[in-house]
């Protein structure tokens, strides 16, 4: 049992468990110390200076997001001195920032913003220091404004500790401290995956998704353009938080209403491609696992974060990457292949736009010539879940009070299997789903494989598919992948049996419903409530495995004759290359 | 004594710098040439202390004193005090009186008598680069003593017997750190020695690295036997290099003598030695930014808890202390802590070494008993204020610590005394100013280091200091307000209750201080737009009255052409648009017709 420890918070009498910080205890008994650069997915940096308080009437200060509770303590969150010295800090942090919120990404959005309004700041109390800082626009995904960074080290923190990547660091000392990639290389020549992670934990402006809402309004208003538009599984269930409804509310029907409003002639959804991937990507594993037709672990490829990670940082195992596109980068495909031959559209009129939860994914359609396969860009553009809500509410589309639509058909209907390719585990699980009906031409009596939901950061399983045991792994949260893959390596070094057949990663803590494009604010609680919206959207759903989908079925019928067939490959699948992690 | 004459020469940073390697170049070359090399030994010591009168050299057994001597005053110093045994009277420190003709020895100059020698003990006396030399003073007994007679907690008894507190800066008794380093339990621990001294003005622990490097190791040797650990690092900064050459040598010659590395002394304790060199960040002396730099990451700080006495370097139980509190413990243990103790005040024991700088006469590294007080360091050690100018304030603690005025040089200076003033014991910085220096400027001076020493990391040090530093400029430059005065005072105190590490906590205590004793010089400043001490340029105007005699001088003398106007013979104008403040006109004026206002 844990050992706990008793003390005083404001006077009142709080126990808990040891090791626990000043912080922690006292938001158990509703008590807000006010943070800046405390983030609850992060290891304290303590550098913003703004959660001092005062310990056994000592008159000096300590840092509750890092100080830990003893036995006997007692603690005082607030008094005039304490609000004071908070106060002055936030107006030095404050003389240090532009004062241009009105311009600003992060307007309403911004915790710096939500502190001066909180102390009641009504004047720059302090003479504005200019940095003059160049932006990083190299990459295809994020906008990186060091003029507007207050050192929090959030970014840094979640690219290293988070993510393992590494691709942001301090750079120079004192007051031209500045957050950058080592070297002070461009984000685009450093190790950066693009998963936005340092964009959803900065608590300010100065690190963004690239926003190209204005290419997609004027593609709406071009009279010979036939916009189309596909939808994420994961945007479904924080699109609500944009609108004030609670993270985990499945707003699908409302989504697909209000990009009609917006103008797109036809809706899409990412989860149909989804259902598309189980179907190549099980056969692939099928091909590997029974027919030998290639190494194994198989390894999961539709988090183009991880793909650029793979490619950077585990080159060699590039064997082991299944060459099945993103389900966004299949719709993309069949928009202007199959959708267009079907309504007799030319495929160069059609405006391909994906919603997104994800950074990354703008990086994920210009990444490589199989990215293009329809003959030109299957994607024109891919926006994020806070990019298409800004639109939205650009628009004056009263998103609550929408009607509940259907998507359009064909590239729109998807099982609970499509689904749950939004929440990490979700892709192996859908994939187990049919790759047990493959291997047994039976269908399964409970479809779901728990031992892989949730967010422990790699999670194992067996699986018995009537008596051949089937191995996985899920990893989320990049830094954990190492862990696999190092196992994985040791063990084709020993030459003994691969610990695992099927392996499924994704770039980010939780899965897609966590992405880096996501609505602002995530934590573990707002990652297990998007994830359960998604779990009731897949027990919702009238069929949960992908080869049941009869659309899927009618494509193949249709276009693509059969998995892994010429078409499909062409069409549906891509390759991957060895890429330095620092270009000079 | 197996030579007639020893000669030491002070090889320290500073006599090295004006020529104590050719001094002792010359003076092997002229024994050498009158074959005395057999019964006269030259030796390069470490420091002397008297760094103002150096190169010093030293003559035994009759301990002559030689100050600012030359490399050509070689030949003379051989032929007439070695060989005739006449002293070179005019390069003695202490002229010999008239009637008797005999010089005052070493301990009877004023620099040295109120000193005491605990630290320092070796330095000056010793060739740092021979390890027989500190053996034959005592060197490593207390290693041998710690080895086969004393328990872990006989060390940390004794240790607590002396009262010694850490010398670093924030005066942590020294025993109780060695406790929680030997209570934590863990298979590996380290010992860190911090030799990263970056205060300005400040060079003790140079000092005694260069002058006695073994008494360091000796004690971080006892330190790891002490708490368990079998590795040490000294972190010392890279400008340093005749520290670190000295390091160097002493740990070689040590390991030779199996006073280090496996199986010491044959007692089956291993211990080893590793010299880390930093970059010269000032924020690296912080303990936890220390390590991180010694792992080999970005020196910044982290908030302590946990100490590294519990969580240290890579994660392990560290033992870390500076330079003098190491250097100190072998005396401890050899002597008793009870010995120790009789020096110093209640609160602080022994001995503190400081070094004098600024407006002194004898500016030096000094040994001083804890409990002495201001007036007789700057008076009978220091010899006074030069060139007859009034005393006006002392900063202790360096950047970190704070003025202390003449009111209170008879405070006996102790850790708490000086808290209590509104400074700090620091590492042992000490700079005398006199009535010429501006205390805003002077804590200018400072907030400049600190803004540029700052790590950036946390946000009330990185943007306070800087919002400092731009009031103080405004203030200096005349443009001050009452305004000002009230921010300054609410961010120093937001600074030293939000700042992560004592770099930030401390960095405004200039200015507070300065705020506390000379509030009227900064309010000259901001009302009657003048510095009292004629100082801050922008403040300052120079005119040229009735005294003038039309030499020309001035103007011939003026680095602004035209800026000094008038005919030969007629009084001279200076036009204030075009004067840059430099005081030449002043200084080369020989009829006082130039005044400064």
């Amino acid at each position: 049992m844990d050992k706990m420890i008793n003390l005083k918070i404001n006077g009142r009498d709080v126990t808990v468990k040891a090791g626990t910080t000043i912080l922690d205890a006292a938001r158990q008994i509703a008590v807000k110390i006010p943070t800046l650069c405390w983030h609850p997915d992060l290891d304290p940096w303590a550098s913003c200076g703004i959660c001092v308080v005062k310990i056994n009437g000592s008159s000096k200060m300590l840092r509750a997001c890092t100080a830990a509770v003893e036995e006997g303590m007692s603690v005082i969150t607030h008094d005039t001195e304490i609000v004071e010295v908070r106060k002055t800090v936030i107006e030095l942090i404050l003389s240090a920032h532009p004062n241009d919120c009105l311009a600003c990404p992060r307007n309403l959005e911004c915790e710096l913003q939500v502190l001066a309004a909180e102390f009641g700041i009504r004047e720059m109390a302090y003479p504005a220091i200019k940095r003059n800082l160049p932006q990083d626009v190299s990459t295809t995904s994020l906008v990186l404004n060091p003029e507007k960074c207050v050192l929090c080290s959030r970014c840094a923190k979640v690219c290293q500790d988070v993510q393992g990547v590494w691709a942001l660091e301090f750079l120079s000392r004192g007051e031209n401290t500045r957050v950058a990639p080592a070297a002070d290389v461009s984000l685009n020549d450093s190790p950066c995956i693009k998963c936005g992670q340092c964009s959803a934990h900065c608590p300010v402006g100065a690190i963004y998704e690239k926003s190209e809402e204005h290419v997609v309004w004027n593609a709406l208003r071009k009279p010979d353009a036939y916009p189309v538009v596909q939808i994420a599984p994961a945007v479904r269930v924080a699109i609500g938080e944009a609108f004030g409804l609670p993270a985990g509310t499945v707003e699908t029907g409302k989504l697909y209403a209000a990009l009609r409003q917006l103008g797109f002639k036809a809706v899409f959804d990412t989860n149909f491609g989804a259902d598309l991937t189980i179907m190549e990507e099980g056969s692939e594993f099928i091909d590997r696992f029974v027919n030998k037709n290639g190494p194994l672990p198989l390894i999961t490829s539709c988090c183009p974060a991880w793909v650029d990670y793979l490619e950077k940082f585990y080159c060699d195992m590039i064997p082991y990457f299944s060459t099945a596109k993103s389900p966004q980068a299949m719709v993309g495909a069949l928009s202007k292949t199959y959708y267009a031959q079907k309504m007799g559209i030319k495929p160069d009129e059609i405006f391909m736009v994906s919603i997104m939860p994800c950074t990354a994914k703008k990086f994920e359609i210009s990444r490589s010539r199989e990215m293009s396969s329809s003959g030109q860009k299957d994607i024109d553009v891919s926006l994020t879940t806070r990019e298409i809500s800004r639109m939205i509410k650009s628009a004056g589309i009263n998103f609550n009070s929408l009607p509940n639509e259907e998507c359009d058909s064909i590239l729109g209907e998807y099982t609970g299997a499509g689904t749950i390719f939004g929440a990490t585990g979700g892709v192996m699980e859908a994939a187990l789903r049919t790759v047990y009906h493959l291997l047994t031409k039976k269908e399964l009596d409970n479809v779901n494989f728990t031992d892989v939901r949730g967010l422990d950061g790699v999670k194992e399983a067996t699986i018995d598919v009537s008596g051949t045991q089937v191995r996985v792994a899920v990893a989320h949260g990049m830094a954990h992948i190492a862990e696999v893959l190092e196992k994985v390596k040791a063990a084709v070094a020993e030459g003994k049996e691969t610990p695992y057949h099927f392996v499924e990663v994704m770039a980010c803590r939780g899965g897609c419903i966590g992405g880096g494009g996501q609505p602002y604010g995530a934590n573990d609680e707002i990652r297990k409530a998007r994830a359960a919206g998604i779990y009731k959207d897949d027990e919702m759903s009238k069929k949960r495995c992908s080869h049941q989908n009869p659309h899927i079925q009618k494509v193949y019928e249709e276009f693509l004759e059969k998995p892994l067939s010429k078409k499909a490959h062409d069409l549906l699948h891509t390759g991957y290359t060895a890429r330095p992690e620092y270009r000079w | 004594m197996k030579y007639k004459n020893y000669i030491l020469i002070c090889a320290g940073t500073a006599c090295e710098s004006s020529k104590a390697d050719e001094i002792y170049r010359n003076l092997m070359k002229e024994l050498d040439a009158h074959k005395l090399l057999n019964e006269t030994q030259v030796l390069k010591t470490g420091c002397f202390g008297f760094c103002e009168k150096g190169p010093i050299v030293k003559v035994l057994p009759d301990e002559s004193f030689y100050v600012h001597v030359k490399p050509e005053d070689a030949k003379e110093l051989v032929e007439e005090h070695i060989i005739k045994g006449r002293r070179v009277n005019r390069l003695l420190y202490n002229k010999p009186c008239e009637e008797t003709n005999v010089a005052k020895k070493l301990d009877s100059i004023g620099f040295y008598q109120k000193q005491v020698r605990v630290v320092l003990r070796n330095c000056g006396f010793i060739d740092p680069e021979v390890i027989d030399e500190y053996i034959a003073r005592d060197g490593y007994a207390a290693l041998e003593k710690v080895l086969f007679e004393m328990s872990a907690d006989d060390i940390i008894n004794e240790l607590k017997t002396s009262g010694l507190r850490g010398r670093g800066g924030a005066g942590f008794p020294t025993w109780r750190k060695g406790m929680f380093t030997k209570d934590a339990q863990n298979e590996e621990k380290f010992v860190v020695c911090n030799a990263d001294e970056g205060d300005p003005g400040a060079y003790m622990d140079r000092s005694i690295l260069e002058g006695d490097p073994h008494s360091v190791l000796e004690a971080m040797t006892i330190a790891g036997k002490t708490i368990g650990a079998n590795r040490g690092y000294i972190y010392i900064r890279a400008e340093y290099p005749l520290a670190i050459h000295r390091l160097e040598v002493a740990i070689k010659q040590a390991k030779e003598f199996g006073l280090l590395g496996e199986n010491i002394l044959n007692s089956g304790f291993n211990f080893d030695i590793e010299i880390r060199l930093g970059a010269g960040a000032f924020v690296c002396g912080e303990e936890t930014a220390l390590l991180a730099s010694l792992e080999g990451r970005r020196g910044m700080p982290v908030p302590r808890p946990p100490f590294p006495a519990v969580k240290g370097l890579w994660g392990k139980p560290t033992l870390i202390n500076n330079v003098e509190s190491y250097a100190n413990i072998p005396a401890i243990l050899t002597k008793g802590g009870n010995w120790f103790a009789q020096f110093g005040t209640e609160s602080s024991k022994g001995t503190k070494v400081f070094a004098l700088t600024g407006k002194i006469t004898n500016s030096g590294l000094i040994e001083v008993p804890m409990g002495i007080t201001l007036r007789e360091i700057i008076y009978e050690i220091g010899g006074g204020i030069p060139n007859g100018k009034k005393f006006k304030a002392v900063q202790t603690g360096g950047p970190s610590g704070g003025m202390i005025t003449a009111d209170y040089l008879d405070t006996p200076i102790d850790f708490d005394n000086l808290i209590k003033l509104g400074s700090m014991m620091g590492s042992g910085g000490m700079i005398v100013m006199d009535e010429d220096d501006c205390v805003v400027d002077v804590s200018k001076f400072y907030l400049e280091f600190t803004v540029d020493e700052s790590c950036g990391k946390c946000s009330p040090c990185r943007i306070g200091g800087r919002q400092l530093m731009n009031y103080l400029e405004k203030i200096t430059n005349g443009e001050g307000t009452d305004e000002d005065i009230r921010k300054m005072r609410l961010i120093g105190h937001a600074m030293q209750m939000a700042s992560l590490c004592a770099l930030g906590q401390t960095a405004p205590n200039p200015i507070i201080s300065t705020l506390a004793y000379f509030e009227d010089e900064y309010m000259a400043h901001i009302h009657d737009r003048k510095c009292p001490a004629g100082k801050c340029q922008k403040l300052i105007r120079y005119f040229i009255n009735e005294k003038c005699i039309g030499c020309t001088l001035c103007a011939k003398k003026c680095p602004v052409d035209g800026c000094i106007k008038g005919e030969k013979k007629q009084v001279h104008v200076i036009n204030q648009e075009a004067c840059i403040k430099c005081g030449e006109c002043e200084r080369v004026c020989k009829f006082k017709a130039v005044v400064k206002i």
